[in-house]
């Protein structure tokens, strides 16, 4: 009985080894509360993204109130198809259409920092992580995504990214021998109109307002959660002297 | 005023006399410990679930083109959407964290052992309509995992020769999971299983309260009439259905003593709870998992199906064993031997504080093996983690056999007759 006890404690450590590694994650730094970051990442939303990627689960009012954009102005710069404030960020990209150009039809991404592990830290490794693929229909793949089916929007401004020779080498070998890419694998090798500072920032805000449509109310549950846990440590103790009073004539 | 009204009431329903029988008057042992806190947890978790479903269910849309939608809308657009959804969703795994740890003490403290057999398998009821109310609940979010995680479930009574596949078309209401599957889950989810679960919940308490409360020594409070000088015996006054065939001896009266001792453990658990409902409702990734943040998808498979993690023990047994029905039934097999625990343990002595060395050691190992199940069952089938899977399979099985040839002979302590 020992035995089979000490086999299974030396076997907790294998269970971290069975669950495998997933691909490293650069740190998008990112600031819900910082609202400025948050309206530049909306911009860069709906100018580069809108076009093929919903938010349809995301107001533009709500956004609007959340961001500190005034309603007006909001429509006036952030709004282009003519919906009306109260409307679903929407598009108008045939889903049929879509999957026959790309492959599949691009994701709505109001969920896209929920539903993928790291999530703003995801997003932001994943739009700085394309590199240099001929053999994919867009030309590009990327590091954290294989066989990604969208093209590298934003390559004009980032510039042209390679796999590093020591990276290209090692997914030469058999499977087993290789390892998850990260963007330490890669090289620019063609600038492009930002500089690399220029444009991780901009990605920055991009993360962090996909992490805001994810869920909207995150800052207010955190702000909320402090008052909750504050009631909570204060019930507690007078409970504790409650239950003790009661109990002194017991022991 | 007060007074005759309860005399107005009282005439016509026994409301002071259930209250002084079950509440006031009701003799429980004075030495419970931080383990006994989970019993009273786990019907705050039942009240919490049953109250925010309720919430839920004024703006949840149970059909396959609006469930998705309207989750996110009550996260969104209903006053305090997130907050009910989250505390539903948090409240979900609580339940089973306090469920498990309240069956563990019946285990350590032998609460299973003669007299309190029907109590355990009411317990074990409870347990057994839990788990089918939270794999439909998980169901009705209708996030990808949510629809590969039943399929994969459903799709195991397909193993069973002849029926199978009727059957899983039948539970189904469908070829495949559908809005129909979606709407059958919601009725069972929302009204079937939680009367259910009142009722069996109710049976527990009224069962518990026949027999008496265990105690972590293990001893009788409940003395044979006459049996005990009256300075000896506790001063508290009891309802007389207890004092009528025993004298009480080391109890307390449930109210006031228990009452605010469980609302300091209510307290202590919501500072747990809440701080994972505001600062990490997903669970790190454990209670909410991410591929459920992405809209059932019939042609899209989730890179790992996994069960929720408090399914993870049973789902690790049926992974491991190869063959697909002998899966299934070692699975349930799992669950049946809980059932019968009062049988296979044959001691007399309840407690593990009086019971032999080898009684500790195949309760730590069960417990150990059951903790490794559950890690395993959240995790990526692979070589190794199978083999660690089947010898904890084992260890899992093995505690019963074990306990069944040991505890007829056992080598145990004398259990003292009184609390010191």
């Amino acid at each position: 009985m020992k035995k089979v006890l000490v086999t299974l404690l030396c076997m907790f450590p294998a269970l971290a080894i069975a669950a495998g590694a997933s691909a490293p994650l650069d740190k998008a730094n990112n600031d819900l509360t910082d609202k400025a970051s948050l309206r530049s990442g909306a911009e860069t939303f709906m100018n580069n993204c809108l076009g093929c990627h919903s938010l349809k689960y995301q107001r533009y009012n709500r956004m609007f109130a959340d961001l500190g954009i005034d309603e007006k102005e909001g429509v006036a710069t952030l709004m282009y198809t003519g919906e009306k404030p109260g409307d679903h960020i929407t598009n108008t990209m045939p889903a049929a259409e879509a999957a026959a150009w790309f492959g599949a039809a691009p994701p709505d991404l109001t969920l896209v920092a929920r539903a993928r592990k790291g999530g703003a830290d995801w997003i932001y490794t994943y739009l700085r992580g394309f590199y240099v693929d001929p053999e994919r229909p867009f030309g590009v793949n990327n590091v954290v995504f294989k066989d990604v089916g969208m093209p590298h929007v934003f390559q004009n401004l980032q510039g042209v990214q390679e796999l590093t020779d020591e990276a290209k080498a090692m997914l030469q070998k058999p499977a087993k021998e290789q390892r998850a890419l990260s963007t330490d694998d890669l090289v620019l090798v063609q600038e492009g109109t930002m500089t690399p500072a220029e444009y991780d920032k901009m990605i920055r805000d991009l993360a962090n307002f996909l992490e805001y449509t994810g869920e909207p109310g995150k800052v207010e549950r955190k702000r909320l959660g402090y008052w909750v846990m504050g009631f909570l440590v204060i019930l507690f103790i007078l409970s504790y002297l409650l239950k003790k009073e009661y109990w002194r004539d017991v022991h | 005023m007060f007074e005759n009204f309860m005399a107005w009431i009282d005439k016509r329903l026994p409301v002071t006399e259930a209250w002084n029988k079950h509440v006031g008057q009701y003799p429980a042992p004075k030495n419970f410990n931080f383990w006994y806190f989970f019993g009273s947890l786990a019907m705050l978790v039942l009240v919490n679930q049953i109250v925010t479903g309720i919430w839920l269910t004024m703006n949840y849309e149970p059909s396959g083109d609006g469930a998705f939608a309207s989750v996110e809308y009550i996260m969104r657009d209903v006053d305090y959407g997130w907050l009910l959804r989250y505390m539903h969703s948090t409240g979900a795994s609580a339940f089973f964290i306090v469920v498990y740890l309240h069956m563990f003490r019946g285990l350590m403290y032998g609460s299973y052992q003669k007299p309190r057999e029907l109590l355990w398998i009411f317990g074990m009821l409870i347990f057994l309509v839990l788990m089918a109310e939270a794999f439909m609940g998980y169901l009705l979010p209708w996030g990808n995992m949510s629809y590969w995680g039943a399929q994969v479930i459903i799709s195991l009574f397909g193993a069973i020769p002849v029926i199978g596949d009727d059957l899983t078309t039948w539970i189904r209401g469908d070829y495949v999971i559908s809005g129909a599957t979606l709407n059958r889950f919601f009725a069972l989810h929302v009204i079937a299983l939680p009367l259910v679960l009142v009722v069996l919940v109710f049976l527990h308490i009224l069962a518990l309260h026949e027999v008496g409360s265990n105690n972590p020594e293990g001893t009788d409070i409940k003395k044979p009439k006459g049996s005990i000088p009256e300075s000896e015996q506790s001063p508290f006054k009891y309802h007389e259905s207890y004092t009528k065939k025993y004298d009480i001896v080391d109890a307390v009266p449930f109210h006031p003593y228990y009452s605010v001792k469980d609302i300091m453990g209510v307290v202590g658990f919501l500072l747990l709870f809440c701080w994972v409902m505001f600062f990490a409702p997903e669970g790190g990734g454990y209670f909410l998992e991410a591929p459920n943040f992405e809209p059932a998808n019939a042609l899209k498979t989730p890179e790992h199906i996994v069960p929720v993690w408090y399914f993870g023990p049973f789902y690790t047994i049926l992974r491991v064993i190869p063959d697909k029905l002998l899966g299934m039934l070692g699975m349930f097999a799992a669950i049946g031997m809980l059932f019968a625990l009062p049988w296979f343990d044959r001691g007399t002595v309840r407690s593990i504080r009086y019971r032999s060395k080898w009684h500790l050691l195949n309760l730590t190992q069960f417990a150990i093996c059951f903790v490794i199940l559950g890690i395993l069952g959240t995790m990526p089938a692979s070589d190794l983690a199978n083999l660690i899977g089947r010898i904890a399979t084992l260890g899992y099985f093995g505690f019963f056999i074990a306990l069944w040839f040991y505890s007829k002979n056992e080598d145990t302590k004398p259990v003292p007759e009184r609390m010191s």
